[in-house]
């Protein structure tokens, strides 16, 4: 039975600062979506603590009344993943945004989960030091967030995900218990309960503390440009970098509206006559850079590129990727309305993954454009549409759900770094079987055995049947 | 090369029937290591073998569990590849199940990873008889929780590895290692200024008195970086590091326990215990010697780590630091998720799981 409004309002208050809980249905509607914009919903209450204290005190009281809590950093999630729940409280961590300590020595930062990803760089550039990954948007997201999304970024193929970036982390059970996870070392003495939170989009526990690992800043980089008259020509480009042994920093793709979308928005010089455009970056010492970015340079060239332009100052270096780092906001300018989708596909099916979305896109007559993490093959599809009217919305979510499941059938997976959340829910099936659905919901039940950490989210829950199945039409607030 | 996962899962489902524990195992090699010894009736997967699957443009490989490292190295050689995390061969007999289950990783580790880093998907038996998979061959994937990091170092208690995809990276073009006589406490402020640095470190060990720094990449930021750190330029340097991949470095000889700490890299530590080896840029150390437990996991804990009884000793107790009641608790529970009755590997991590 649900419980009253009034009486979680009443225990919470006790413990909390007055403007640590949000009632009002006005000021909870900044709460109510994440970067996702398609699935909304209003939560009983929002809370936002600012000590762990707080945090651990909310739990304890939201577990004995069996109240869900939906954890949120920043907002910027891309899966609905801390849309909050109609009859729960959503955790605001945002204001636990302490920097604790930076150890420049034993390179590690230990962070509140509120800090963005770019201020841990910020803090740490001043003893030559940065945290290597960097989502797209890094200047807001919290590396709460990151390490419930496993976030990536562009220099992921060389430096790895978040995951492969943390140490520890401070952990709240849902009974409010507090937890060490992972050591200053490298090594967790039982189960890697590390690897296993990374990525678990809240629905395990609830991180109130990070320390995470500092690599050196790379002496210099560099961006080599190249356009192509094909897809296919410009993915074999990119097995060739690889085949050569080189590992680039960052290897992106763009495809020709996303090419002059962003040209048109960043002026970056991209040849707007390619079909496929490649910034491939290459970091390191003077020395290592050099050789690299001429390598790859004479490969592009060899392989047939269009054109080809390599980065002589910073400022150029930044120009190239201004291009790339906006491109979704430029392809947003070209309808009202955009959907991005994050399968993660082998690099060689690239061109015929590219090939049957555009075959799509002509079947739904829905645009798209497409961005892809070409070093290690996540994809992001850029449908195009109009939210205002129902039918768009209803060929764009189908027309994505078809990309998702293509990922799938040609080796990949249906989330590459942006998580499952509401919105992949029904694709999980294509991915896994009903015996591995299973395995996942145990594991669940083992941290949360009354599912009320962000329910309905991530992992579909068969056996209780007590699936949160939310459509947005039906949690539209307006 | 061979196919054995049908039979793999009939073991599972007549011991579960039977309430009968499996000790897996297959090379052997790590019987007597990293974890408590496990008297239940030995399941050999050494015969579940062969690559399935190898894309040198898309860095990943992937394989049976009971396949050879060597067959593997033999392979990825052949394309200018390795597998980056430096896993001990121990003479031909470590299978890649069996180090994803221990989870070693030699001398790279800070800096490559470990094969909990590299590994993008497994397939198991769970101890309800189920063959499943997840992660995949893809280098991003966050459908679902990883379940196949967790398997890393969790010694096969929570299911039977029969497939791992891991990601492969190129063999650095060149190596080079500088050596420097230094006491323990100078060397662990050294080893860590330099991999603040931007150089391609890639080993960083101390070793009886002597620092060991390796230096791998292109040519030129190898040639570079070694230059400007000065220090003795070793001749042969691969069997440094080769001896502390397949610990047959004189440090590991004999049956004394050896114990591995796993601790923050620039943590002061006693040095008057016995003989010490110092790899991972600090991040582990070696120590030999009978020694007190409670002392070694007191110290540990100071310096943000644990400690392992890694090898020999009494592996019938307690091998690894104990855990706190809320971890204790959650991993039991984790346990029970994949293995309900409790027979995969039984004692093997801790003697409650």
């Amino acid at each position: 039975m649900p419980v009253s409004r009034s009486e979680l309002l009443r225990r919470l208050r006790r413990h909390l600062p007055p403007d640590a809980v949000v009632e009002d249905r006005e000021s909870q509607r900044p709460f109510e979506c994440d970067a996702l914009t398609l699935y909304r919903e209003l939560p009983l209450l929002v809370v936002l603590p600012e000590t762990v204290d707080q945090v651990q005190t909310i739990l304890r009281e939201c577990h004995a009344l069996g109240v869900p809590v939906v954890a949120r950093g920043s907002g910027t999630g891309l899966c609905a993943g801390s849309m909050p729940h109609p009859e729960g409280v959503l955790l605001g961590l945002s204001r636990l945004d302490r920097i604790l300590e930076i150890d420049p020595l034993a390179r590690t930062a230990r962070v509140q989960p509120g800090v963005s990803n770019l201020a841990i760089s910020g803090a740490a550039a001043a003893h030559g030091l940065h945290y290597a990954p960097d989502p797209s948007s890094q200047i807001a997201c919290s590396i709460g967030g990151n390490v419930a999304e496993n976030s990536g970024g562009v220099h992921c193929l060389k430096y790895g995900l978040t995951v492969h970036n943390l140490l520890s982390l401070e952990l709240l059970t849902v009974e409010g218990e507090r937890l060490t996870v992972g050591t200053q070392g490298l090594e967790s003495p039982g189960y890697d309960l590390l690897a296993l939170l990374t990525g678990s989009e809240g629905l395990l526990g609830i991180v109130v503390e990070a320390t995470v690992r500092l690599l050196p800043c790379p002496e210099t980089a560099q961006v080599v440009m190249a356009g192509f008259g094909s897809v296919s020509a410009a993915g074999d480009a990119v097995g060739a970098v690889i085949a050569a042994g080189i590992i680039p920093a960052g290897l992106e793709m763009m495809d020709q509206l996303a090419i002059q979308a962003a040209e048109d928005f960043a002026a970056a010089g991209y040849p707007r006559d390619a079909a496929a455009l490649l910034l491939c970056e290459v970091d390191g010492t003077r020395e290592e850079v050099a050789e690299h970015s001429e390598r790859v340079a004479a490969l592009f060239r060899e392989l047939g590129a269009t054109s080809v332009a390599v980065s002589r100052d910073e400022a150029e270096r930044a120009l190239l990727w201004k291009g790339r780092k906006s491109a979704f906001p430029a392809v947003g300018r070209l309808a009202p309305d955009y959907y991005c989708m994050d399968g993660t596909i082998p690099r060689g099916q690239v061109s015929r993954v590219l090939g049957e979305i555009s075959r799509l896109s002509d079947e739904y007559g829905l645009a798209v454009a497409n961005v892809f993490h070409a070093g290690d093959g996540n994809l992001h599809p850029l449908i195009l549409y109009d939210a205002s009217d129902p039918e768009q919305i209803h060929k764009a979510e189908a027309f994505g759900a078809r990309i998702l499941e293509l990922s799938v059938a040609v080796g990949g997976c249906i989330t590459g770094e942006h998580g499952v959340g509401l919105e992949k829910l029904q694709q999980m099936p294509s991915q896994f079987t009903e015996a591995e659905l299973l395995q996942l919901e145990e594991i669940k039940h083992a941290f949360d055995p009354h599912l009320t950490l962000n329910p309905g989210k991530g992992v579909p829950i068969l056996r209780r049947c007590q699936e949160y199945r939310a459509l947005p039409a039906r949690h539209r607030h307006e | 090369m061979s196919d054995q996962g049908d039979a793999l899962v009939e073991a599972v489902v007549s011991a579960r029937q039977e309430g009968r524990g499996l000790y897996v195992t297959a090379g052997g090699s790590k019987r007597n290591l990293a974890g408590r010894e496990c008297n239940a009736a030995p399941l050999d997967v050494s015969g579940h073998t062969g690559i399935v699957d190898y894309h040198p443009g898309e860095l990943v490989l992937t394989a049976r569990a009971g396949t050879p490292l060597a067959e593997l190295e033999k392979i990825l050689e052949q394309h200018g590849q390795a597998l980056p995390f430096e896993p001990p061969g121990f003479d031909g007999k470590a299978t890649i199940g069996g180090t994803l289950a221990c989870n070693l990783s030699g001398p790279a580790r800070p800096w490559a990873g470990s094969v909990r880093d590299l590994v993008l998907g497994v397939q198991l038996i769970n101890g309800r008889g189920e063959l499943l998979n997840f992660g995949g061959q893809v280098m991003k994937n966050v459908a679902g929780y990883d379940v196949s990091r967790l398997q890393a170092g969790a010694l096969g208690t929570l299911g039977i590895l029969t497939r791992i995809s891991l990601k492969v990276l190129p063999r650095p073009e060149q190596s080079l290692s500088l050596a420097y006589d230094l006491a323990l406490p100078e060397a662990l402020v050294t080893m860590n200024r330099r991999a603040g640095e931007p150089a391609p470190l890639s080993g960083a060990c101390w070793v009886a008195g002597r620092l060991y720094l390796r230096l791998s990449g292109s040519p030129g930021a190898v040639a570079h970086s070694a230059g400007r750190w000065g220090g003795e330029r070793l001749e042969d340097d691969a069997a440094v590091w080769a001896s502390l991949r397949e610990l047959t470095h004189p440090f590991f000889d004999g049956p004394e326990p050896l114990w591995r700490f796993s601790v923050n890299p620039t943590a002061p530590m006693p040095g008057d215990w016995g003989p010490m080896l110092v790899d991972w840029c600090g991040a582990q150390r070696w120590l030999r010697g009978a020694q007190d437990p409670a002392r070694l996991q007191a110290v540990a804990a100071q310096a943000g780590g644990h400690v392992c009884l890694f090898r020999g000793g009494d592996r019938s107790g307690e091998v690894r630091q104990p855990a706190d009641p809320v971890s204790r608790r959650l991993q039991l529970r984790l346990k029970q998720a994949f293995d309900p009755d409790g027979i995969l590997n039984p004692g093997r991590l801790y003697s409650w799981l």
